[in-house]
């Protein structure tokens, strides 16, 4: 090597014609490397990795007894149980928590969907005075934190004996989800044309036949994904769902941030509610995967 | 029959429609012939009853009907889109009016099958409109508004929206297949050729006004107003302002205009004269009596299938002639264009019709 770095490199031709060797033994080189180094799945399988890392971990956990997550390291269960969901599935102070979550979640998307249509058309298909402004401000309604709004709910249904009733939740929850849906069921709604509704009375259809008939079968999807956003901040949200009930109606993410008990944290039995608390979501989210990327545009592609 | 009654419509307030009064029979033909913008969809949706006018009354067989709702008249109507409901077969698409009006199924079943015989839907009952071409969508609309046996069908330029060659097809259907359910056929179309190929009656419209509303070919060949020749035009009608003075007439150059005895008894004046492009031609004729020849530098040469159009400037004027065969003459060349003067229109001072050509056989 150092003999060689130190001699002169003769000039002229033989120059070129290395390079020329160099250049030609380069090329299939680097298209070797472009093949053997899949550098885009890499990217996409390590993507994948770090965001399913917490989910594996928490599923993981859920699996495994309390001393194995608390003493030891393990990339999985060494000791795979089930208990920590038997123990969900039989107390009934954990899985009402389900019930009362899907109660309240079920009830406001019924409500949210039903009040929504009827707004959505209007907006979508008559002109009346300031109906513009109050197009957007009922979007103004979820750009509130939801703890603005806590206090004078947990008053107001306190005062008419609504507190701690699930109907108490879904109508709190009405508030933010009623103008989403709006806003995305009028952007579904104007993608059909206005001459399709004028066909539908020149045939003789009455305005509730046609809605049911051939409107709402047209905007499906849009109603599909104004469930799901509804369904989804309805699961999510914890604070006015926490703040609006105590007992009978206690959603389970409450009960998951009340389980520090004087034996400790039941880390397992936790980890366990948190599966089976995403697994709604993903359910539903698979019915509406196709039009998922409209309804984030509240329906306007 | 279907009467508007002084109808006028202002939406926001712009006057779409002014002061119209129309009386259309039951079992014709009637074409609502103008420009984009003229009022023609504004004066279907009048009719149909999707619109409620501003003032006027609209009457169907001396019946007021004016605040009668859509779904309450025996209409049907056609888009220049292709309307249909998406989530339905094209068999439900054209079977809905009659569902809705709840009639026996067999009877349905029937009525939709002759339809979609009429016009070659059989073989797609089952698909959805989607599924079809464009002209089978529009045919599945036109079987719709068939079925329903409306006492008046309103079509909305129903064929601008199709290839040439469907909309050959489609307009030597149309007329036949509501002729016999004797109703009110409107047509509305931007193409004077259109109309004239579809004859019955025509109502020219221009900026929401109806200029005139006659037999077809009348209208055609006399225009009451300069407006109105001018509408039912396509390309757009040559013109030449002429003044008379005693027996001369002549251009704003002081060329003599050999309209004969044409104008005779007419007040001295200024005039404007009338002719399409087929009555301007590149060619010296037979005879060189009652014919005006001018000068005239082309400006665009229009190549059509088998005829050509020069756009050239004479006499100050902006005309239009009429080719036969395929010419190519190139810009900037001058040529001579023939008028034959006796065939023209001439319009007085206040653009209505004083002097028709003297033999409509010849026109």
């Amino acid at each position: 090597m150092m003999t060689r770095i130190t001699r002169p490199a003769p000039p002229g031709p033989t120059d070129t014609a290395r390079e020329g060797q160099d250049q030609g033994r380069a090329r299939p080189k680097r298209r070797t490397r472009g093949g053997g180094l899949p550098v885009k799945p890499l990217v996409l399988t390590l993507y994948l990795v770090f965001l399913l890392l917490p989910i594996y971990w928490l599923l993981g956990m859920s699996l495994k007894t309390n001393d194995e997550i608390l003493s030891t390291f393990s990339l999985w269960p060494i000791d795979l149980t089930f208990a920590n969901y038997a123990v969900i599935l039989s107390d009934p102070a954990w899985y009402m928590g389900y019930v009362n979550s899907t109660l309240y979640v079920v009830m406001n998307t019924i409500i949210s969907v039903a009040v929504a249509l009827p707004a959505a058309y209007a907006f979508s298909r008559y002109r009346f005075l300031g109906d513009k402004h109050l197009f957007f401000w009922l979007l103004t309604n979820r750009m509130a934190p939801p703890a603005v709004f806590a206090l004078p709910f947990f008053q107001l249904y306190s005062s008419i004996g609504l507190f701690d009733t699930h109907i108490a939740v879904a109508l709190a929850h009405c508030l933010f989800n009623v103008p989403l849906a709006v806003w995305i069921l009028e952007g579904f709604m104007s993608g059909v044309p206005r001459e399709i509704d004028e066909t539908a009375y020149i045939d003789g259809y009455s305005f509730p036949r046609f809605f049911a008939r051939i409107f709402m079968p047209l905007i499906a999807p849009g109603i599909g994904v104004a469930a799901f956003f509804c369904f989804m901040f309805s699961w999510v949200e914890l604070l006015l769902a926490r703040t609006l009930t105590s007992v009978d109606a206690k959603p389970i993410a409450a009960t998951m941030t009340r389980t520090v008990s004087a034996s400790g944290l039941d880390w397992g039995v936790l980890a366990a509610a948190g599966i089976l608390t995403i697994v709604p979501g993903a359910l539903v989210i698979y019915f509406v995967r196709n039009y998922i990327a409209k309804g984030f545009a509240l329906g306007r592609v | 029959m279907l009467t508007l009654d002084t109808v006028t419509s202002v939406v926001d307030g712009e006057t779409h429609l002014a002061d119209i009064s129309l009386t259309l029979e039951s079992g014709s033909l009637n074409i609502l012939l103008g420009p984009t913008l003229a009022g023609k969809t504004s004066l279907m949706r009048l009719m149909a009853g999707l619109d409620a006018p501003t003032s006027g009354r609209v009457l169907v067989d001396d019946r007021d009907v004016t605040g009668v709702p859509v779904r309450d008249r025996a209409v049907a109507m056609v888009y220049q889109q292709f309307i249909n409901y998406p989530t339905l077969s094209v068999y439900e698409n054209i079977a809905s009016p009659l569902r809705v009006a709840r009639r026996p199924k067999a009877e349905i079943d029937r009525k939709v099958r002759e339809a979609a015989a009429l016009l070659r839907l059989e073989d797609m009952l089952d698909r959805t409109p989607q599924a079809l071409s464009g002209g089978q969508q529009q045919r599945t609309a036109l079987a719709r508004a068939l079925v329903k046996d409306a006492s008046l069908v309103l079509l909305d330029e129903p064929l601008a929206n199709l290839d040439y060659k469907l909309r050959e097809d489609l307009r030597a259907e149309l007329p036949r297949l509501f002729a016999a359910s004797g109703s009110i056929l409107v047509y509305a179309t931007t193409e004077p050729a259109e109309a004239l190929l579809l004859g019955g009656h025509t109502a020219t419209l221009h900026q929401g006004r109806v200029t005139q509303f006659g037999p077809t070919l009348d209208v055609y060949r006399r225009p009451a107003t300069l407006l109105t020749a001018q509408t039912f035009s396509d390309p757009p009608l040559n013109v030449l302002p002429v003044t008379k003075r005693g027996p001369a007439v002549t251009a704003a150059d002081g060329t003599a205009v050999p309209l004969g005895d044409r104008m005779t008894g007419l007040g001295d004046g200024g005039y404007t004269l009338g002719f399409r492009p087929h009555e301007l031609s590149l060619r010296p004729p037979a005879t060189t009596a009652g014919v005006l020849s001018a000068p005239g530098v082309v400006a665009v040469t229009e190549i059509t299938g088998s005829e050509s159009y020069v756009h050239a400037q004479a006499l100050g004027q902006r005309w239009v002639a009429l080719d036969p065969g395929i010419h190519a003459v190139s810009p900037g060349q001058t040529v001579t264009l023939y008028l034959d003067a006796r065939r023209c229109l001439v319009f007085g001072p206040d653009d209505r019709l004083v002097a028709e050509p003297p033999t409509l056989a010849a026109a």
